[in-house]
């Protein structure tokens, strides 16, 4: 395709915008980099404010959070995001990860057929939806069956982990799914049973895939906002159980954000802990990126 | 052996128990919903405006601003998210440039949510003081449909055949002229199916909007003006929730919950379930399809 040789006027002006249209791509995509660049940047600049007015141990480790008394101690938050999902991923990572197996090596077609349209359903219901029948249906039985308000981590952990199944469950069983079939064969072959196998060849061998499903859960579960903020409960303090109210991260930027005025160090210390958030979400990005790549270059 | 045998039944049983209660989950949560809220979506609760102490208020500029924050979303993130899943799909060689594209697209789609609402937030109501508008609300909604876009361009792309652009080729269309003509029709399709995802998933978006487009609504009913507050259907079942001022809030935090959801579904079945799509989304990585 040189540009020698054509003469007709049509043809030009295709080799023209043949050349010219390219870089109207290359900039959307370069728009991409562009968007997550100023992220980092708008987000840093106003958290990075706090620590010129509040230590920064005071911030990660302390739990007092008083912005009335300038008090800007985010241990709380920190505490309530990490035990979130550390009980979503209780609840939903065995879970998922059996019906993830289900899926691959066990339903027949049929089941199959029903069971990937119902795991997209699960992403596709609103968040706020979940955090809805959070609070009507878990935060009242809880109260009655468990006992406390029925607000806290439990509940909200419950709802997270139903939330991350269908991460859990589609990424653990595309990894299940594109094991070499000699793997399995082998095994039966030798005499082991299907659970034998399972458990001894097949989710060992799957493993780098399963720890990314369980990684971009944990991205999922750490970031979610809504669902958690209506049934934790609300409150800047140390839980004292399972069922007592607390916060996470995000919870405490949605309560407070609208009260905080922009600029002052309430407000800074909020965009602190989005902050935190943000980071969190790409540093587990990079591991599963890191993770792709060991498996490519072992394959 | 016979142990074995015996472990292998009842795991068996234990694997397709994981299987039913997911599907026992899914349904309970769907019936759970419709059933608490369809009673209540009646005609005039879609058509009325809300009140703000007093019960049977409705939902009409809620339910209008979703939609049309919704376009407006779709205006801007479109074109850059299939002009970008065209570079990558059609033009990107392994490079720097293209590494970096990729890992940009990953991590916006992992950014949290509120995250993205705070961006929205200091760039539209505190660098640009507009307030919270319909505007913000649509362009930071557009972050969060960008990567997405890009994605499900991307796949639609590649599975058109590679025969059909040597044909073009060969026949002596330029590269754009084969994108243009043949590409992109044969990708159409997955391209819709993909935007209609993208659609379910910004309708029913909260916490990009709650700091950009606002908790409250334009005293007009219809009102197009993209400097307005625009309060969205998510929006308000969250705020009526959480600040309970009507006394009727439970029936319309139930009915709004019923019809995200009759939309959800309506986005999922009546156009067709492009499951893959929608499962990269969550991978955050760009695999290739493998079925």
């Amino acid at each position: 395709m040189t540009e020698k040789g054509t003469s007709s006027p049509g043809m030009s002006r295709a080799l023209f915008y043949d050349r010219y249209v390219r870089y109207i791509f290359i900039a959307s995509a370069f728009l991409l980099s562009i968007t997550i660049l100023f992220i980092v940047l708008f987000i840093s600049r106003d958290g990075l404010k706090t620590f010129t007015q509040v230590k920064l141990t005071e911030f990660f480790f302390s739990t007092e959070w008083d912005p009335a008394n300038n008090k800007f101690g985010a241990g709380v938050f920190i505490f309530g995001s990490f035990a979130v999902t550390l009980i979503a991923l209780l609840v939903g990572g065995p879970l998922g990860l059996a019906a993830a197996v289900f899926m691959a090596k066990i339903a027949p077609s049929w089941m199959r057929a029903i069971l990937r349209p119902a795991t997209d359903l699960f992403v596709a219901i609103p968040s706020v939806v979940y955090g809805w029948i959070g609070l009507s249906v878990f935060v009242p039985f809880i109260r009655d069956k468990v006992g406390g308000s029925g607000y806290g981590l439990l509940a909200a952990g419950i709802i997270l982990g139903i939330m991350i199944l269908p991460t859990v469950i589609t990424i653990s069983e595309d990894s299940l799914r594109s094991l070499p079939k000699t793997l399995e064969e082998a095994s039966l072959a030798l005499g082991a049973t299907r659970w034998q196998t399972i458990r001894r060849v097949l989710i060992p061998a799957a493993g780098p895939g399963i720890l990314t499903a369980f990684i971009l859960a944990m991205a999922r579960a750490i970031g979610e906002t809504m669902a958690v903020q209506m049934v934790i409960g609300n409150l800047p303090r140390l839980p004292a159980s399972l069922v007592s109210p607390t916060a996470t991260l995000t919870s405490n930027i949605v309560l407070e954000m609208g009260n905080a005025p922009y600029g002052s160090v309430w407000s800074n210390a909020l965009f602190a802990m989005a902050l935190v958030l943000l980071l969190l979400s790409l540093i587990l990005i990079l591991l599963v990126r890191r993770i792709a790549r060991r498996e490519e270059e072992v394959r | 052996m016979r142990r074995a045998q015996v472990a292998d039944r009842l795991a068996t049983v234990f694997f397709w128990l994981a299987g039913l209660t997911i599907l026992a989950i899914l349904a309970w949560f769907l019936f759970y919903v419709l059933a608490r809220g369809l009673p209540h979506l009646t005609w005039k609760f879609l058509t009325s405006p809300p009140k703000s102490v007093e019960a049977g208020g409705g939902i009409a500029p809620q339910l209008f601003n979703s939609f049309y924050i919704l376009l407006l979303s779709l205006i801007f993130s479109v074109p850059v998210g299939v002009g970008a899943g065209i570079y990558l799909s059609e033009y990107a060689r392994p490079s720097r440039l293209t590494h970096l594209i990729r890992l940009s697209a990953e991590s916006l789609a992992s950014v949290p949510s509120i995250v993205l609402g705070l961006f929205g937030m200091v760039i539209f109501v505190n660098i640009l003081g507009l307030g919270f508008t319909i505007i913000g609300g649509a362009l930071t909604l557009a972050l969060l449909n960008l990567p997405l876009l890009v994605r499900v361009t991307e796949e639609a792309l590649r599975a058109v055949p590679q025969s059909y652009r040597e044909a073009s080729l060969a026949l002596g269309a330029t590269k754009w002229q084969t994108i243009r003509k043949v590409v992109l029709p044969a990708a159409l399709p997955g391209l819709l199916t993909g935007v209609t995802l993208t659609s379910g998933r910004a309708l029913g978006e909260t916490a990009v909007l709650i700091f950009t487009a606002g908790t409250s609504t334009s005293r007009y009913l219809f009102d197009f003006n993209p400097l307005a507050a625009g309060e969205t259907l998510a929006v308000h079942l969250w705020y009526v929730k959480s600040n309970p001022i009507v006394p009727d809030a439970d029936t319309i935090a139930a009915a709004s919950a019923a019809l995200l959801v009759l939309v959800v579904l309506v986005c999922n079945f009546l156009i067709g379930i492009p499951g893959r799509v929608l499962h990269q989304r969550n991978t955050g990585n760009a695999r290739k399809n493998k079925r």
